[in-house]
């Protein structure tokens, strides 16, 4: 027999050779890359190591990127047809492909998450959400919304951290397909994969000025919602800030799509397939660190099986490995920001306060950086702020029902309604339950599974509006409604 | 029999505990046996992974051309897998068709392999189709001929069809005959039940009927041991244990062919089932390729590179 007793795992780190990281960045306007005025730095959560100086878009940078989207707009991308259109976003596409690892080892350094996901979820979902849209390019006539669909004109889109990339195909796919041209921001944290992007499309030559991104703060945000030439909005983030552009919008004439926070439910019925239910409790709350809008944030468990699924639960938890997200082995990474992270702790502590159990997984958190353990809570009731409020981290909160109907309705007791889990091996209480759901996403025996044909948005607070599929597509055509 | 005060031995009662068990969604389960096999292991605990799989390996020949000759030759790679370096672990078991058994008990006792177990196939292997009373005499005359372990097949069209009690009868009769002598492992050939419910159905069965050892195939189906039977067993061990303190150990065989294959099955059992299954007592990989394979892998890592196969035996 071998020296040692152990089975251990390697770290596997992915190579940081293959991307070249700038010591600091301006933002990219019509088609070139022009100097910044003021800078912050953006760091990597994993490390705190700080990767290079990001540009806080002012006033005049937006008004550059917002004049650069009108003229590519009015000179070129509106003349061009449909099948040409279709031309540049498959080959963005394509260069996207080619250069996956590049955005994947980019995008984990700069928000934390496994290289795993980003390579495996995030680089490739993105490049097939362009794919996808380049092939309604030249077929919007027949997309059932009216005969001659129009362009809006200019879209501002203001995208979030948790899936920087990802959530910029979902934005700039659909818009340039449907005709319009881009002024996008990045979230402050996660700025890098966008500048990356906007490489992409001067290596696919895509016309100057179809794509702006302007990078910054909140600040920056309110510039290009409040920007008088824009026409339509798209945003991805808090409720919190979804109210305020809606209200800012509301006297204005622009056309706006809002995708906001969640708290959803995991419903687990007594004749799941346990082990799978156990496996997609952990998807859809730890994928990516639980910084998911739409993650399954309350497990809503039928009390007859809650013992074996938390048992089970916490087994699988112990597993779980958090750290180096360089790592191909690890299942965790870190949490974004510090602000986020101390976010974490403050709806935690209260979920303590409040009266709820904490157990988290026993693993060794790295000393540099921000973590937080996996963790969950049972013993939640409805009452509970961890039950009401989007914590966004590897925080679940656990609740019990006692009849089919009880969890439906303590599924349904949210200001949210982005999307929910159904598990059950019952097909006729699975069609049941998820016509009751009053949740824009469903899913049934599995969890967090995205794809470009799909429809993505939520009810109540958690949003106006899809992305995705054929609904997606509409929000980007003037003259035809959504929903 | 007690059956761990699971069952009662009546059909009432195994199908009652049959049916209490949760379902497997075959969607879920491939997830997470593919996700599992994207592991990376460390390269000091690969030399130990592949010292233990050599231990793990029931060395297999069950061809209608078998000889003494050949069993033989099996007997004492099994012994001492590598000639030329006494540092590497002899293997479980070999793995025969009942009539070699005492060929491969003498040759290994003559040749100081008193250490290394006799598998024998029985019980009508490997269909399985023949009367109870042929499966029970197939049974004792390994047992007789010094068999130490007893791998079985359970009647399929038994199982597909419903009669659970059967099967289950069969076990319980078979273990009978194997008595203290011999280890029972029980195959399924997870080819023909087809779904993973089945598996699930078929591995809590065979526990409770008395297995020392669920198996995956007989090696001549396939497909065999895919990654997701597997998870779908080592799960079913683990609950086993959980409700009866008992651990039943679990035999992969069939299409496991090559060192990778079998450090993703060592990942399996680690994250699954757990690391007190790593182990020769609860884990067996029945094979035979794999252990050439394994040998010069492990030679790869001691010399830095690939040997020509000629340095290692073909049998």
């Amino acid at each position: 027999m071998g020296e040692k007793l152990s089975f251990e795992y390697a770290p596997a780190p992915e190579s940081r050779a293959l991307v070249s990281i700038k010591p600091k960045y301006g933002h990219f306007i019509g088609g070139k890359f022009v100097a910044g005025s003021k800078h912050f730095p953006t760091i990597n959560p994993a490390t705190e190591e700080v990767l290079s100086q990001i540009a806080r878009g002012g006033k005049s940078d937006v008004d550059a990127a917002v004049k650069a989207a009108r003229k590519a707009y009015t000179t070129t991308w509106s003349k061009m047809s449909g099948k040409e259109r279709g031309k540049y976003l498959f080959r963005i596409a394509r260069i996207m492909q080619e250069r996956s690892r590049e955005f994947a080892v980019l995008e984990t350094l700069d928000n934390g998450k496994p290289i795993r996901e980003s390579r495996d979820v995030d680089v490739p979902l993105s490049a097939a959400h362009f794919f996808y849209h380049a092939g309604w390019a030249d077929k919007l006539e027949y997309a059932g919304l009216g005969t001659t669909p129009k362009a809006h004109g200019v879209a501002g889109q203001i995208i979030p951290w948790n899936f920087p990339l990802l959530m910029l195909a979902w934005k700039v796919a659909p818009a340039l397909a449907a005709g319009n041209t881009v002024v996008l921001k990045p979230a402050e944290t996660t700025s890098l994969t966008a500048l990356l992007f906007a490489e992409v499309c001067q290596q696919a030559e895509l016309p100057a000025g179809v794509v702006n991104i302007v990078t910054g703060d909140g600040s920056t945000g309110a510039l290009i919602v409040n920007h008088p030439g824009i026409d339509k909005i798209a945003f991805t983030g808090s409720t919190e800030v979804g109210k305020i552009i809606a209200r800012a919008v509301a006297p204005t004439n622009k056309s706006v799509t809002l995708e906001l926070g969640g708290k959803a439910a995991n419903i687990i019925f007594e004749d799941a397939a346990i082990d799978e239910s156990v496996e997609g409790i952990v998807n859809g709350i730890f994928f990516n660190q639980g910084h998911v809008c739409c993650a399954g944030s309350r497990l809503i468990l039928q009390e007859s099986i809650a013992d074996e699924v938390l048992e089970k639960l916490k087994n699988r938890m112990a597993k779980i490995r958090v750290g180096d997200p360089m790592d191909k082995n690890t299942d965790l990474g870190a949490i974004n920001s510090k602000e986020q992270l101390l976010k974490i702790r403050e709806l935690t502590a209260a979920g303590d306060s409040e009266g709820a159990e904490r157990w988290s997984a026993p693993c060794d958190l790295p000393g540099k950086g921000f973590w937080f353990a996996p963790t969950i809570f049972t013993g939640v009731t409805q009452a509970h702020r961890i039950a009401r409020e989007e914590i966004f981290g590897p925080v679940l909160s656990v609740l019990t029902f006692r009849t089919p109907q009880e969890g439906i309705d303590k599924a349904n007791n949210t200001p949210f309604g982005l999307s929910a889990g159904i598990w059950s091996e019952k097909g006729s209480k699975v069609l049941w339950a998820s016509q009751q759901l009053r949740a824009g996403v469903i899913w049934a025996n599995t969890f967090n599974k995205f794809d470009p044909t799909s429809p993505f948005g939520g009810y109540k607070e958690s949003g106006w509006g899809r992305e995705g599929g054929r609904h997606g597509l509409s929000a980007y055509l003037k003259g035809v409604s959504h929903e | 029999m007690s059956f761990y005060g699971l069952v009662d031995g009546t059909e009432a009662s195994l199908k009652k505990y049959l049916g209490s068990l949760s379902g497997v969604d075959q969607v879920g389960a491939d997830a997470r046996a593919a996700m599992l096999a994207t592991r990376s292991i460390k390269t000091t605990s690969k030399r130990w992974a592949i010292d233990t799989a050599i231990t793990m390996v029931d060395l297999t020949t069950l061809e209608g051309a078998d000889t003494p000759g050949k069993v033989k030759a099996l007997c004492t790679k099994a012994v001492r897998p590598d000639p030329t370096d006494s540092s590497v672990p002899s293997v479980g078991a070999v793995c025969v068709y009942n009539d070699m058994v005492k060929i491969a008990r003498t040759h290994l006792d003559l040749i100081g392999g008193q250490h290394v177990g006799v598998a024998a196939v029985s019980t009508a292997f490997p269909s399985g189709r023949a009367s109870m009373e042929v499966k029970i005499q197939d049974t004792k005359d390994a047992v007789d001929a010094g068999a130490s372990e007893i791998d079985m097949v359970i009647d399929r069209g038994a199982f597909l069809s419903g009669r659970y009690i059967e099967v289950f009868d069969e076990i319980v009769k078979i273990r009978e005959v194997c008595g203290t002598q011999a280890h029972l492992k029980v195959i399924f050939e997870t080819g023909e039940l087809v779904t993973y419910d089945n598996v699930r159905k078929a591995s809590f069965l065979a526990m409770a009927a008395g297995a020392d050892f669920i198996k995956t195939s007989t090696g001549k189906v396939a497909p065999a041991a895919t990654a997701p039977v597997v998870l779908v067993m080592l799960e079913a061990v683990r609950d086993f244990y959980a409700m009866t303190q008992v651990r039943i150990g679990v035999k992969p065989a069939g299409g496991i062919r090559n060192t990778k294959d079998a450090i993703k099955q060592l990942v399996l059992v680690n994250e699954t089932a757990g690391p007190e299954w790593l182990k020769p007592s609860l884990f067996r990989i029945g094979a035979s390729a794999l252990l050439n394979d394994l040998l010069m892998q492990r030679m790869k890592m001691d010399d830095g590179y690939y040997a020509s196969p000629q340095y290692v035996t073909i049998d």
